[in-house]
């Protein structure tokens, strides 16, 4: 009895300190990003972050085109994969014949495994050309004269580019959403999509009213998992966006993300840029929280509605 | 000949006995990563004759300084030189080990390789953004036989630090006020206009894929993708291709002893068949060698590379020093380098 406590007591202590090691590890992260990037913090304060600069040789430096290379990337991105995403999870749980599902699902989950750079090349050395060549252009055409968010599409077809970047990031989150998603929605009870579909709704109903409200949560984790993965992609988005440190004036133009400067410039770096790109670092791991902690607080919000409802 | 082919078999096996009797040292080094391929050919090599192991990480031209200043490596490897300040502040000394030669290189229809001719501010103006169009008179004026399009130039520059920017910032501030008062020169630099790719590898594929793109990369790289390199205007004033000869007359005309510890930057060295955008890179030690085995291996192995390296790098397109070059460098080490207050070698 005495060594069984003991054993108990003792598995506690080891789970346990494995759980605070995360913590530590966070807090580690931080501090030590903190002490790297003090110079820059230090000399610009907040001002940093929407300074407009980056100048290694007269040493002026400011997150404001790599922050927003990042959001915009990752925004293409989740416009793009979001509803794809749901095609193929809907397809998958209610569509597809039985046969069928097996391999496209495993397919999918094969396409998460391809190491990014893979992604990368393939974007540089095969679609950037055809997208330069027979795509862009006729979106710059046909997009440009709208009014409004025309000049979002304005500008010289270069190929790489902000968009190129957040396309191929894109097709990198797509696994990851629709595999979330197709697992969320085959939790769903048979019951209630069949009386759904006994009181004669269509399989899109049954989908947008019944599927997608019970599994919202699952459903938004999986976006936000993606969302991580494309706030932090470094490597494929370092070979399509174009790594210019210049304010991006369409979609189409050329900018910089904070994890591909962060890849760029770290190697060769010294003294002030080398904090600032610590500082950078610092603001993608900022980003990142924010952007989790302002899921759990949606999902948080949505479960007190849904209390009340009822 | 046969008598040559001797003696180099003898030497050979010289040495070879020589590594079997004597206990083998291995030496570590850290920096530029410009020089990689030719340095992990040569330890290869090196490593076969003598059996000493020469262990090169190729880090990053400050992280090369950084580490020999906390003394974790034997030696240090940058691309750009130390100032003599620098130098003796710390107590190192510097010697250039392999020369490597940057070019322009276009993606214009009907252009082929050596065929459009530039000038270093007409270079400068085009990197700058302020000349927009192929056919601009100063680049047309330069060029009355080639048929240039009325296309937007495409500016293509390196997105990461690098010894190669340095070289062609270095190079385009030299030769033009605009350039020096508006960007300067750096390992990375504000660019004005342009993108960038990561690596010589990833200007190569962006210049290759991008119609009426300009960039610049490493010789070799150009020459292995094919890409239409350009003629340089230099300072004397003669059009000159990129090519062994021409890097090698830059480092030959060069004033190596203008700078402490053979610390120049030779772009636009003077001489009618020097390519202006030359660069060497550099091997950084401390003069007071505190384990005096290993300081002797570091200099054996340069010793050995600058004699039987040669070929070897220049195979791979990199420039041997000349050998002007080398004798001082050699003159140096027995100088400058010591343990326990006396000469490192004998």
């Amino acid at each position: 009895m005495a060594a069984n406590s003991f054993h108990d007591a003792l598995f506690k202590f080891v789970t346990r300190a494995f759980a605070f090691l995360v913590f530590s590890l966070l807090a580690a992260i931080m501090v030590s990003l903190l002490y790297g990037s003090q110079e820059t913090l230090l000399k610009y304060g907040l001002s940093f972050l929407w300074t407009n600069e980056w100048d290694p040789v007269q040493s002026e430096f400011g997150a404001l085109v790599p922050v927003i290379g990042t959001l915009l990337t990752s925004l293409v991105a989740l416009a793009i994969a979001i509803p794809v995403s749901f095609g193929i999870a809907m397809f998958l749980t209610e569509l597809a014949p039985a046969w069928l599902r097996r391999p496209v699902g495993t397919a999918i989950e094969m396409l998460a495994a391809i190491p990014s750079i893979i992604y990368g090349m393939w974007g540089l050395f095969v679609f950037v050309p055809f997208f330069q060549e027979y795509v862009q252009p006729g979106l710059i055409a046909a997009l440009s004269p709208l009014p409004y968010v025309g000049v979002l599409f304005s500008g010289a077809p270069f190929g790489i580019g902000i968009f190129t970047a957040g396309l191929i990031l894109s097709i990198m989150i797509t696994p990851f959403i629709a595999a979330v998603m197709r697992d969320v929605f085959e939790l769903v009870p048979p019951m209630l999509k069949e009386s759904a579909y006994g009181l004669g709704g269509s399989t899109w109903e049954v989908m947008w009213k019944i599927v997608l409200p019970f599994t919202r949560s699952g459903v938004i984790g999986g976006v936000m998992l993606g969302l991580g993965r494309a706030l932090g992609e470094t490597m494929a988005v370092t070979f399509v966006i174009g790594n210019a440190f210049q304010m991006p004036n369409s979609i189409f133009s050329p900018g910089n993300s904070i994890a591909s400067a962060l890849a760029n410039e770290f190697n060769e770096a010294g003294g002030m840029q080398k904090s600032a790109l610590i500082e950078l670092g610092l603001i993608l791991f900022l980003i990142t929280t924010v952007v989790l902690a302002l899921a759990k607080m949606m999902l948080m919000r949505m479960d007190r509605a849904e209390g009340k409802k009822s | 000949m046969i008598k040559r082919a001797l003696i180099q078999l003898s030497s050979g096996v010289v040495l070879g006995m020589a590594a079997l009797t004597a206990q083998a040292t291995d030496i570590t080094g850290a920096g530029a990563t410009f020089p990689f391929p030719v340095y992990a050919k040569w330890a290869a090599d090196y490593k076969a004759a003598s059996g000493n192991a020469v262990n090169y990480q190729s880090i990053g031209s400050g992280g090369g300084i950084q580490q020999i200043t906390a003394k974790t490596v034997d030696f240090g490897a940058t691309d750009d030189p130390m100032s003599g300040e620098q130098l003796d502040k710390l107590g190192l000394m510097q010697f250039p080990a392999v020369i490597g030669g940057t070019v322009a290189v276009v993606n214009i229809e009907g252009v082929k390789p050596g065929q459009l001719k530039l000038t270093g501010p007409v270079l400068a103006d085009i990197f700058l953004g302020k000349l927009k169009k192929w056919d601009e008179a100063p680049i047309q004026a330069l060029n009355p036989d080639v048929k240039l399009p009325a296309a937007d130039i495409i500016v293509v520059h390196r997105s990461d630090g690098s010894g190669t920017t340095f070289g062609w910032t270095n190079y385009l501030t030299k030769v033009s006020a605009d350039w020096k008062d508006k960007v300067g020169e750096g390992k990375a630099v504000k660019w004005p206009a342009g993108q960038g790719g990561k690596g010589n590898e990833g200007v190569a594929a962006y210049v290759k894929q991008l119609k009426n793109s300009i960039g610049y990369v490493e010789y070799a790289y150009a020459k292995q993708n094919d890409l239409a390199w350009t003629q340089l205007k230099n300072q004397a004033g003669s059009f000159v291709q990129p090519e062994q000869a021409s890097f090698a007359a830059a480092a030959a005309n060069a004033k190596w002893d203008s700078a402490p510890g053979m610390g120049v930057v030779l772009t636009e060295q003077p001489g009618a068949a020097s390519w202006p955008v030359t660069s060497a890179t550099f091997i950084v030690l401390y003069k007071d060698q505190v384990k005096p085995e290993n300081g002797r291996t570091t200099v054996g192995f340069f010793d050995w590379a600058f004699e039987k390296g040669a070929k070897t790098a220049a195979d791979m397109e990199y420039v041997p020093l000349p050998k002007e070059v080398t004798d001082k460098i050699r003159a140096a080490w027995h100088a400058e380098l010591k343990a326990d207050g006396k000469p490192l070698l004998k």
